[in-house]
């Protein structure tokens, strides 16, 4: 059984369909990069996979629970699916350790101690952990991104979500957060991730999917993609992000 | 049950509108007008560089924002006499021929015994309304003066304008274009608040129908009224003001 | 100018048998407090409901949200305060209204006052609420259902939380508003401060002492206010993040 099953999902706002069709699956401890350019609906299709974007047709079963039907318990389906935002999305009126405790707690009814612990274990294997006492608006880009990581992480999710983790990071702390993201994925945790960093793509990603007008138009092992894509799309896209 | 009578309201139609809302049409108009003035003035000096200027008038503002409007309708109303009176009586001792025969022509008032001045209760609510007014108006208009942004005060130094120039035909009409819809709520909420001369026993709209509503003993008709076309109208007014807000955003 | 000046008349008895004429200004300081503070706990949490009805995904619980602003921000708060007092009792059933008519003083208008009060003011604090939700990027909603939170919890833990501390220099003009407003309430009969300081200058005739006395005691509250608020804004500020930061109200 596959960790993430998309079957066939469809989303429209209005009357502009932001996704169309899409299916695709990911299996446990594979690392799917998800690349397209921007208004593709990469964001929106990451965004489905833990129903913060509902949809309106088809089907997403994530470790075998289905999305769409009604007696699933969202929160706690949320609560083991990890998600970090381009914005990183830190509560600025907690502390770092609030950050990472606050959903142990409430949600997972972990004991504080307990959820304190854990979530401190997380923040010192992202290299942080004499920053515990600070807050989010005193941190660096990066430095909070990593935070947000180890949020994610302290729910012990059997999956994670990236919803383009480095771009809004300026360039010299892009590095840092990929580092993690990098160690994580050698340690077998299931990743789906949108990213324009092809050098993390190459380096750690099983499968690559390329996106465009709300359509899956490649859906290939790594070195498929980077070697020969299908598609003339998929190649103007990789030769304008490759010149570089 | 209650024994409704909505009879008394179509008598007393013409008095409401004719009588009453012209009266309060007229304050808010003066108001807004006289207050938008005066609070521009006072946004100019509270913006200003020298202290001489800026510090009298934050305290005004400050001070009347500070107290309730009905303080401030009392206040009006029992010291403007006497302030008057003692003005026109020093005004009088500097020139007595012109003086006196002004306003003896234009208040029937004669300034020699120095007795505190009557003034009408129009004259009285419009006044305290400017002064109250203004001090909001201004706090929008410094708000607006200083969202346009100091490179167009550079510009239009640079080009030889002065002060007043400046002020008047480059910074004042783009504060008052950021402003409008934030002046125009101000001058609803103005509207709102002229029925608060209700306590000068003055006949503006609210006024009228209390009176007919003592008269013939029907309350809960003539206020349920009186509700309903205040709000018809500041909700229809409130409706335009969203309307220029978005056509305005849509502008820059 | 032709007054009697007489600064000492705090200090004698007032006709009101309430002992000196101070203590007539410091009664009404009273009741200014009382029926402003408890219509402002009431505002708060009514209005904080409110607010977030407005922002909630169901199209029926905002539109409700939408007309409750709507109404209590499109009458004037006079006429609002006519409707409680004079229109309310006629249609409480079970005999309540004649038991609120039947109320003794303070209390027949201090009740009233307070619930127009609190209605009033939560229409206005709801419409602050609404736009602090709305200030916050959706992000903060997202990472906060994506932990696992329920809805509830997202506004309770992470929403609410930052909006407070956002809005709260507007809730400490809110404050003050409500304390001003409850001036209105002296035209159903509450001897408040304004009250207090109009009923001193009819029985002694000191106008100017009477007036500055209460245009004084409105400063001195406002500035109680603001130090205060400014206390708990220090208090509950949170290091780098921004809404905190922002210049206070100094007196509005």
């Amino acid at each position: 059984m596959a960790m993430i099953d998309i079957q066939h999902i469809s989303k429209w706002y209005g009357s502009f369909q932001a996704l169309r069709d899409c299916s695709t699956k990911v299996e446990k401890g594979e690392v799917l990069v998800i690349c397209g350019p921007s208004g593709c609906g990469k964001s929106t299709l990451i965004k489905t996979v833990n129903g913060l974007e509902p949809i309106q047709e088809g089907e997403i079963l994530v470790n075998g629970i289905s999305l769409t039907s009604p007696k699933t318990n969202l929160p706690q389906l949320r609560a083991h699916v990890g998600m970090v935002f381009q914005h990183f999305e830190l509560f600025p009126h907690l502390s770092v350790r609030e950050n990472l405790t606050l959903a142990q707690v409430k949600v997972l009814k972990r004991s504080k101690a307990e959820a304190g612990e854990k979530g401190l274990q997380y923040l010192e294997r992202v290299g942080l952990l004499e920053q515990k006492d600070k807050f989010p608006g005193q941190l660096s880009g990066g430095q909070q991104q990593r935070v947000a990581i180890a949020r994610a992480l302290s729910m012990d999710p059997i999956c994670m979500l990236f919803d383009e983790p480095t771009s809004a990071l300026d360039p010299e702390m892009i590095s840092e957060v990929l580092d993690v993201m990098v160690k994580l994925a050698q340690e077998g945790m299931t990743m789906m991730v949108v990213t324009h960093e092809m050098g993390f793509a190459r380096k750690v990603a099983h499968r690559v999917i390329f996106m465009d007008q709300g359509r899956i138009i490649e859906d290939l092992p790594k070195e498929d993609f980077f070697g020969k894509p299908h598609t003339e799309r998929a190649q103007q896209f990789l030769d304008k992000i490759l010149v570089h | 049950m209650y024994d409704f009578d909505f009879d008394v309201i179509w008598r007393s139609l013409g008095y409401l509108f004719r009588d009453g809302m012209t009266f309060t049409l007229m304050l808010t108009t003066c108001a807004m007008v006289g207050g938008i003035i005066l609070g521009t003035l006072l946004a100019m000096m509270r913006l200003s560089s020298y202290r001489f200027f800026s510090a009298p008038a934050g305290l005004y503002v400050n001070m009347t924002r500070a107290i309730p409007l009905l303080l401030v309708i009392f206040w009006c109303y029992f010291l403007l006499p006497y302030i008057c009176g003692y003005v026109f009586h020093e005004l009088y001792k500097i020139s007595p021929k012109p003086i006196g025969d002004l306003l003896i022509r234009i208040f029937g008032y004669q300034v020699q015994d120095g007795t505190p001045l009557r003034i009408g209760a129009f004259t009285s609510s419009v006044i305290t309304f400017i002064l109250f007014q203004a001090a909001y108006y201004c706090e929008i208009m410094r708000a607006g003066i200083q969202s346009v942004s100091q490179g167009q005060m550079g510009a239009s130094y640079a080009l030889g304008l002065n002060y007043w120039q400046t002020m008047f035909h480059i910074i004042l009409p783009q504060a008052f274009r950021n402003m409008l819809p934030v002046l125009l709520t101000q001058t609803i909420i103005l509207f709102q608040d002229t029925s608060l001369v209700y306590v000068l026993s003055i006949t503006d709209f609210l006024g009228a129908a209390s009176k007919v509503a003592q008269r013939d003993g029907r309350l809960v008709e003539m206020y349920v009224f009186v509700a309903l076309i205040y709000f018809v109208i500041c909700l229809f007014l409130s409706y335009l003001v969203r309307c220029l807000q978005s056509r305005i955003a849509i502008i820059r | 100018m032709n007054y009697n000046w007489h600064w000492l008349i705090f200090w004698e008895a007032s006709p009101d048998g309430q002992g000196t004429y101070l203590d007539t200004l410091l009664n009404g300081l009273q009741w200014t407090l009382v029926t402003a503070l408890s219509a402002a706990i009431a505002a708060f949490v009514l209005g904080s409901i409110i607010g977030v009805m407005r922002t909630l995904p169901s199209r029926t619980l905002s539109r409700i949200s939408m007309a409750y602003i709507e109404l209590f921000r499109n009458v004037p708060l006079l006429v609002q305060m006519f409707l409680w007092y004079f229109v309310l009792p006629e249609f409480l059933p079970w005999g309540l209204g004649e038991d609120m008519k039947r109320l003794l003083p303070p209390w027949g208008s201090l009740v009233p006052a307070v619930l127009c009060l609190s209605f009033f003011t939560s229409a206005r604090v709801a419409e602050q609420v609404r736009a602090g939700i709305d200030s916050l990027s959706k992000g903060q909603k997202l990472a906060g259902l994506a932990l696992g939170l329920n809805l509830r919890q997202t506004y309770q833990y992470v929403l609410l939380p930052l909006v407070y501390r956002i809005i709260l220099p507007t809730l400490t003009s809110e404050l003050m508003n409500v304390i001003k407003n409850s001036s209105v309430a002296l035209t159903i009969g509450l001897i408040e401060l304004t009250a207090a300081a109009h009923a001193m200058q009819e029985f002694s005739f000191q106008v100017f002492e009477a007036f500055t006395a209460a245009t004084l005691i409105y400063i001195i509250i406002n500035i109680v206010v603001v130090i205060v608020m400014r206390f708990l804004e220090k208090r509950v500020a949170v290091p780098g993040f921004i809404g905190t930061k922002r210049e206070a109200v100094i007196t509005s």
